[in-house]
């Protein structure tokens, strides 16, 4: 999407509840943003999500914010390695049942 | 407008882990305007509940439906030949709403999913705030504007009281005085001249004290 201020928690919800076991959304520097402040929305929303994944014995690291521009080629390879890494750490999404994808969350 | 907070997700765990199926029920009036129970938070918690219960390997259907409103018979009809396929149903609607989904559906246990708070405004994006007690008598002619029954901690009549303090109330640094703010208000309006008439004690049957109430309009009855 073209700013991250369009990520509703249910977006990342959904990703999760279908089998995803990690999602990380990546909106563009803060202070940057094209309109004012759609980067700091998705960052507070990523937080409510970690909060509401706990609340519900989930683990919050499987979902994150990260702040990178376009031609910040590099650094996103990075953090797409560094988000593999750390959901490689926590193991399946325990929604998913037996390492199959679920075909449709109602 | 009515404003309501969600119940913490366990509390909604330990009400519906016991059934089968179970209809998560928004309400699209007040309660999706404070954020509490319209239709995306209906989303979100079916999505939560669903992910909790995979997680534990209990099998609970949660099916979503979001009704225009929750206080008023037809929108609650919508839902008439869905209701028999559920064990329960979680109402996110505001306290009037899920009893009067109760009241309709008397043969299925309703459970709330948030706690109805106050009847209040919207100060900003994400932020309510009370004004209104609904003590059926309003006072608001003589107070400026300002109710000293929903914004006096201690519902005064006449104030302000000793625990008022550079304008906030000894309640919380963070609530203004009730009766500042309508000190302030008078000041501007060129009425201080109200605080040398004290306000009549006030008759508190018309509040909750009258018991359960109820408005009858007869022009408008079927």
């Amino acid at each position: 999407m073209p700013c991250t201020g369009r990520v509703a928690i249910i977006h990342l919800m959904k990703a999760l509840e279908k089998g995803a076991d990690g999602v990380f959304v990546a909106g563009c520097l803060e202070g940057d943003c094209h309109y004012q402040a759609g980067n700091l929305r998705a960052r507070k929303r990523v937080a409510y999500v970690q909060e509401l994944l706990k609340s519900i014995g989930m683990e919050p690291e499987r979902v994150a914010m990260y702040n990178l521009s376009a031609g910040q080629g590099p650094r996103f390879a990075e953090i797409c390695r560094e988000m593999t890494e750390r959901v490689r750490q926590l193991g399946p999404n325990p929604t998913r049942k037996n390492g199959e994808r679920k075909e449709k969350a109602a | 407008m009515i404003m309501a907070k969600p119940k913490p997700i366990q509390e909604i765990i330990n009400v519906i882990k016991g059934f089968d199926k179970v209809l998560l029920a928004g309400c699209n009036g007040c309660v999706a305007v404070c954020e509490a129970g319209g239709l995306k938070e209906v989303e979100i918690l079916a999505s939560a509940l669903r992910m909790y219960f995979a997680n534990q390997n209990q099998t609970i259907q949660i099916d979503e439906v979001s009704l225009t409103r929750q206080c008023d018979k037809e929108y609650l009809a919508e839902i008439k030949e869905m209701v028999p396929n559920y064990g329960a149903i979680l109402s996110i609607a505001c306290g009037a709403g899920v009893q009067f989904m109760a009241e309709m559906y008397s043969e299925k246990p309703v459970f709330p999913g948030v706690n109805t708070n106050f009847i209040g405004v919207t100060l900003e994006k994400g932020v309510w705030s009370e004004r209104c007690a609904a003590c059926g008598e309003c006072i608001l002619a003589s107070t400026g504007g300002i109710c000293p029954v929903a914004r006096c901690s201690k519902r005064m009549l006449n104030g302000p009281c000793g625990g008022s303090s550079n304008g906030k109330c000894e309640v919380s640094k963070e609530t203004d005085c009730g009766w500042h703010l309508i000190y302030e208000r008078l000041k501007t309006l060129g009425q201080l001249q109200r605080f040398s008439v004290p306000n009549d004690p006030k008759d508190w049957t018309t509040s909750r004290d009258g018991g359960p109430r109820k408005i009858i309009k007869e022009v408008s009855q079927a």
